[in-house]
């Protein structure tokens, strides 16, 4: 595809970064579950593995920094499809979200 | 239709229609066999997710007298109970399980649900042009065939890791689906679901393969296309040939081209650039003109707000000479002049329209929005072109389908596990029925109209 890249954002971003606040409840997890299927799922696909966003599984993110996915979530990438999710997501979540998009996410 | 007679099946005559059906379409399978039509229907009884039988029937254990008497009835020469037609049928896409329920207008029933159709987000169906059977893409490049009648899966095929859609040629013989992985076009035999050829969306300019998006049919078995990340648009003619089609290409349309609609006559391809402002638009009729831009004060514009959904296209609301189409990441349904290709106006509505649908009589446009506003609907009457109502369906509505003369509007609320039918003059809900994570809506009379 083209050639944004994870820098521009990250420079854009004073600071994305974790333990900023709590991490999310056990019901808010549930909510973000099913927030990831369905709402990130229109691009990303019910399955995560792709569609008019890019595959989001375990093994498609390995290896990528945290914080640039982090901050594709919280604010999007310019120049793409992939919208800022700013306030309706907040640090914490976004955190949550990366480490459970990593290590495959659950159901 | 086509001057020479198929008599039997014609290999070299690939998707030869219903002529060239496998025998027995008598009486027999027609209505199936008695005994295992009996037991579909006892069981759908029974079953608490076909829910919207008329009630106490719905959890009344069969007894014994019953089943004899249901047997008498069958027992008897009169086989007229069981013929049916399909033009108030339809279907509705359970996203999370994989699974639709069959649908009929005219009861406001689900008649059962067939499962086993595998990753269904964002998946669209499209109907033969006898409105027997549905034809369901899903997300996972699965192709289902469902018969209407019998509740069946007639045939299923997975053609590619990663689908988006599908179109059925003029003469309903070809079924073409759209894939983003790896991206391109396959046809199939409507009958028999087998490939008949296949077009790989590589783009002569840049070398690699695009998603393709906004495949809709037109008018001499031609078949539309857009390529998202070439910003192209490709036009494949079946007419001749469905095993060899001619492909036209139009490069330089546009910056990621992400959906695109046909005017119900067939004439105008239209698709919605996510990349860039403006539209891109393909005269059917001439073809040889290529690809105009139109409407550059459409789109994002400067502001750019995030759009959580992009919004459809498929069904643009055509009223005379005005066209009502979502904005893009706006709040507003834009007002083009299609004689001129100008956009004339906007209406603010409730939040970013991901449908903008007419009902039948043209006379009123029903609007969904993206999250977070996915809890609303609005209705614009055309002439005034104000907002005459303002609903709250609960959470996620996603789809809305018209039955064929738009006295009702049927809707789909995903995280209420409904779907709600309304009245579509007086607004009031005259009907639910449980589905599990509902979206889109699909009925029969689909068949018999362009770029659905
Ligand atoms: C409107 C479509 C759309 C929606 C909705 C969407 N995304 Fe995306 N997303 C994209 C696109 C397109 C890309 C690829 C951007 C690029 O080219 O870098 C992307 C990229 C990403 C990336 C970076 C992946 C990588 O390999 O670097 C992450 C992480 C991501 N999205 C997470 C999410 C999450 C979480 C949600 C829901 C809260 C979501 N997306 C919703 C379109 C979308």
């Amino acid at each position: 595809m083209k050639p944004h890249s994870w820098l521009t954002t990250l420079l854009l971003l004073p600071c994305a970064h974790p333990a900023l606040g709590a991490p999310p409840s056990a019901l808010r997890q549930q909510e973000l579950t099913r927030f990831v299927r369905q709402e990130c799922g229109f691009c990303h696909g019910l399955h995560l593995t792709g569609g008019l966003g890019s595959p989001l599984t375990a093994a498609a993110l390995a290896g990528k920094p945290r914080e640039a996915l982090e901050a594709a979530i919280l604010y999007g990438r310019t120049g793409t499809a992939m919208p800022g999710w700013t306030p309706h997501l907040s640090e914490p979540d976004a955190v949550w979200i990366v480490n459970a998009l990593l290590q495959g996410f659950p159901r | 239709m086509k001057p020479e007679r198929i008599v039997g099946r014609v290999s070299s005559a690939p998707g030869s229609g219903k002529t060239s059906e496998p025998p027995p379409v008598g009486a027999k399978s027609f209505l199936g066999r008695p005994g295992e039509r009996l037991e579909r229907r006892i069981f759908s009884r029974r079953n608490p997710t076909s829910s919207a039988t008329p009630s106490g029937y719905a959890i009344k254990p069969l007894t014994r007298p019953t089943v004899l008497l249901a047997l008498a009835a069958l027992a008897l020469p009169s086989f007229a109970q069981d013929l049916r037609g399909t033009g108030d049928l339809g279907l509705v896409i359970e996203r999370a399980s994989g699974s639709v329920q069959l649908l009929d207008t005219t009861q406001k029933t689900a008649l059962q649900r067939v499962e086993g159709l595998g990753d269904l987000s964002h998946a669209s169906t499209v109907f033969s042009r006898d409105a027997r059977y549905a034809y369901v893409f899903g997300r996972d490049g699965g192709l289902t065939k469902i018969d209407l009648l019998t509740g069946k899966i007639v045939k299923r095929v997975i053609q590619s890791g990663n689908s988006i859609g599908g179109a059925i040629s003029q003469d309903g013989r070809i079924i073409a689906a759209a894939n983003y992985t790896p991206g391109g076009v396959k046809f199939f035999d409507s009958e028999t679901l087998a490939l008949l050829s296949e077009i790989p969306a590589r783009s002569e300019v840049t070398g690699a393969l695009s998603k393709v998006v906004g495949l809709e049919d037109s008018t001499g078995n031609r078949f539309a296309f857009s390529l998202f990340e070439a910003g192209e648009i490709w036009l494949a003619d079946l007419s001749a040939d469905p095993k060899t089609p001619k492909v036209t290409r139009y490069p330089g349309i546009g910056k990621e081209p992400y959906d695109a609609l046909v005017t119900g006559e067939g004439r105008w391809y239209v698709a919605g650039l996510f990349g860039e402002d403006g539209i891109a638009v393909l005269d059917l009729w001439h073809p040889e003109r290529g690809v105009k831009r139109a409407l550059p004060d459409y789109g994002r514009g400067d502001q750019k707000l995030p759009v959580y959904k992009m919004p459809h296209l498929e069904t643009w609301a055509v009223a005379g000479n005005l066209a009502f189409i979502p904005g893009v990441g706006r709040h507003e349904v834009v007002l083009v002049d299609i004689a001129t290709w100008q956009k004339v106006g906007t209406i603010p509505v409730a939040g970013q329209p991901v449908f903008v649908m007419a009902d039948p009589t043209g006379r009123r446009l029903w609007v969904n929005f993206a999250f977070p506003h996915y809890d609303t609907v609005q209705v614009i009457d055309v002439e005034s072109r104000q907002i005459v109502h303002t609903m709250k369906p609960g959470k996620a509505v996603l789809h809305m389908e018209f039955t064929p003369r738009g006295e009702h509007v049927w809707l789909s609320v995903r995280d209420e596990n409904r779907i709600q039918i309304h009245d579509a003059a007086s607004f009031a809900k005259i009907g639910e029925i449980p589905a599990q994570a509902p979206s889109g809506i699909f009925f029969s009379a689909r068949a018999h109209r362009f770029g659905l």
